[in-house]
């Protein structure tokens, strides 16, 4: 991929392995290849979707890129510094810049603490002294995401779901960071609350010039707000296209099959037929090859030796799969 | 307005959970019938009752704290609401089955699939275990279990999440039930799954000419499965319609802001619909309609009086005179 300077973040062949540990002298047996050699990257003010079903990795990246855990190989880029092997205290500048919301707005918020002082404590750590200016910095961050000021003495368990949120969005703003990684900040939200918070989401991109990782399932909602997505199976980046791309001309097909899957909210039409198979879970350590075999329809032998390198099929488009050749014209029949 | 094909009614059903010094009013009035042979879908946002409702129907509401506090559900004729235990239990498993939404937790962890397929099968009838077995290899292959007769002897963490669900689907068709409640069963699952049990619950209502009544809350859904469709708020019905009716003719303006609210490509780079306020709690629900806090269309007489039902014609009602053209408050 090009490493044009306007990408706020690049994340170069990322790889995180956990040990499956056995017997009494825990003795490690196998690794879980969580991420498995990711490539992504972020444009300055700009929203890149990652989308993959439960268990494929995209939190174990987040988590990664804030370094609450620390990455096996790879690098992590943000703003021309690789910050994959910094220590805690090279962290502590970045980590104002880099923040995140959390999916669950219950767990994520201290419920023994009020809403000012969850929301103050990134102040404090700027350095901000108690008192007036800190008091005016909370309410005007509470006004942002559309809550009283009086909120802010008020505790967690007096809001509702989508208030939380809220709550927790302001939390991340507060340190005035340039990257926030949103993991699943509306799923647990109810339908009516959802759109609510997107929008909040979009209002603050514009206003502060945010840029968003944007992780999620639901593809209509990364379909909405997502100016790229990178979509993600088994520890590997599938395919990466702007949005429209991918949603009109999927190349990879798992892409094709999830975007197949979507349940549209509109009666009389047509599901496509989905012809992959399930996963079934095996405890044998996977195969070498594509993560994708022996689900894909379209499988073929070379699928089963070698991982494939991620392929340009188009300006921006890559894909990871055997049988898409190199002039962006899929080799199977779609 | 009974239905001659009606398999199950529910009447002005009203499920109230008290606590110390709380009333919570969780179903609040409800009525909703399903025919045989269509799915019918209860949708609603979290707390709306829909959960209680059905649950109801199997007797499965704790009593205390909860209690049936009106109405009536009759099914096939006869009334559920105060029966006993006994009797309950000839008709739960056996006319009428549920599907859980999270089937890790509804199966139990020591036992093979086989056993707790079986077991529903041995509750209602009296037949030979080699005919059980028989059974069950036959429903795990009518779910689509690849190689039924191993996967008999597997234990639900050797499965993954999809094929839970499926044995799930299984143990509730074990006694042919004329009605399935399906509590959202694909929630906790993956779009590419969730998109097969769904096609699997289309084919086996039509091979087995059976009712399905299917609770979500993903209008996706709902879109892709329903016959009709029952949307709930606040413990109350606020729609209820054809799915066409529900998706290009909904009158109710909670109904119009969740379907205006939804994100899809097509909306990229609007601002999305969005319905202001947050679902009332049980306990505290506001005078008048429940929605008029939260309503764009609200007058003074929608915070006073408790709206009736406003007749569309074939089965299409929405609980808002305001959007009624007749002039006329509709009891």
């Amino acid at each position: 991929m090009n490493s044009a300077n306007h990408n706020i973040l690049q994340i170069k062949d990322l790889k995180k392995y956990f040990p499956i540990r056995k017997g009494f002298f825990q003795r490690v047996a196998a690794w879980v290849k969580a991420v498995d050699g990711v490539d992504l990257e972020i444009e300055e003010g700009k929203t890149l979707g990652l989308v993959g079903e439960s268990g494929c990795g995209k939190s174990t990246v987040a988590r990664m890129i804030l370094k609450l855990l620390e990455p096996d190989e790879g690098n992590i880029i943000f703003r021309d510094q690789d910050i994959s092997r910094f220590s805690e205290k090279d962290m502590k500048p970045i980590r104002k810049e880099i923040q995140i919301v959390f999916q669950d707005p219950y767990g994520s918020l201290n419920p023994r603490m009020t809403v000012g002082q969850s929301i103050e404590e990134g102040l404090r750590i700027l350095g901000i002294p108690r008192g007036e200016k800190r008091r005016g910095r909370l309410e005007k961050l509470l006004k942002t995401v559309g809550m009283s000021p009086d909120s802010a003495d008020r505790y967690p368990h007096e809001f509702s779901g989508g208030q939380r949120q809220r709550i927790g969005i302001a939390r991340a703003l507060s340190v005035e960071p340039s990257l926030v990684i949103c993991d699943e900040p509306i799923s647990a939200l109810d339908v009516s609350i959802q759109a609510q918070i997107l929008n909040l989401l979009k209002d603050l991109q514009d206003q502060l010039g945010l840029s968003y990782l944007f992780i999620s399932h639901d593809l209509n909602v990364v379909g909405y707000l997502c100016n790229k997505v990178s979509v993600m199976y088994k520890g590997n980046i599938m395919e990466y296209a702007p949005t429209e791309k991918l949603y009109e001309h999927p190349f990879h097909p798992y892409t094709q099959t999830l975007l197949a899957a979507i349940p549209e909210p509109e009666p009389g039409r047509k599901q496509a037929a989905i012809t992959m198979r399930e996963d079934i879970p095996i405890s044998a350590p996977p195969p070498p090859g594509c993560a994708l075999q022996g689900r894909c329809p379209h499988e073929a032998p070379e699928c089963r030796d070698e991982k494939m390198p991620f392929v340009k099929v188009g300006e921006d488009h890559f894909v990871r799969c055997w049988r898409v050749g190199q002039n962006g014209v899929a080799r199977y029949e779609p | 307005m009974n239905h001659q094909n009606t398999l199950l009614s529910v009447n002005n059903l009203k499920v109230y959970f008290r606590s110390d010094d709380t009333l919570a009013r969780a179903v609040d009035g409800v009525s909703y019938e399903i025919r045989r042979e269509e799915t019918v879908c209860l949708v609603g946002e979290s707390g709306c009752g829909k959960t209680v409702s059905a649950l109801s129907i199997l007797g499965l509401i704790p009593q205390p704290p909860g209690e049936i506090a009106g109405g009536s559900i009759l099914f096939n004729g006869q009334e559920l609401l105060g029966l006993g235990d006994e009797d309950l239990q000839k008709i739960r498993g056996n006319q009428i089955a549920m599907v859980f939404q999270e089937p890790l937790t509804s199966l139990n962890p020591v036992f093979t699939i086989g056993d707790q397929i079986g077991e529903a099968i041995n509750i209602h009838e009296n037949i030979a275990e080699a005919e059980v077995n028989a059974r069950c290899i036959q429903l795990l292959t009518d779910v689509g279990i690849p190689s039924p007769a191993e996967r008999m002897s597997a234990y639900p963490h050797e499965l993954s999440g999809g094929q839970r669900q499926r044995v799930m689907i299984a143990m509730a068709l074990a006694c042919n039930p004329d009605l399935v409640i399906a509590d959202e069963p694909t929630t906790a699952l993956d779009v590419t799954v969730q998109s097969q049990i769904l096609k699997l619950l289309r084919s086996i209502q039509k091979e087995r000419a059976m009712s399905i009544l299917y609770i979500t809350h993903d209008l996706g859904v709902v879109a892709n499965i329903a016959d009709r469709v029952y949307v709930m708020y606040a413990g109350v019905i606020a729609e209820q319609g054809s799915t066409e009716n529900i998706f290009r003719q909904s009158q109710h303006p909670y109904t119009q802001g969740l379907l205006a609210s939804l994100p899809t490509r097509s909306k990229r780079g609007q601002r999305l619909h969005s319905i202001p306020g947050t679902v009332p709690s049980a306990a505290y629900k506001p005078p008048g309609c429940p929605f008029h806090p939260r309503c764009p269309h609200a007058i003074t007489r929608c915070r006073e009086e408790y709206p009736g039902m406003c007749d569309y014609g074939g089965g299409h009602l929405a609980r808002c005179p305001v959007m009624f053209k007749n002039d006329q408050w509709c009891k």
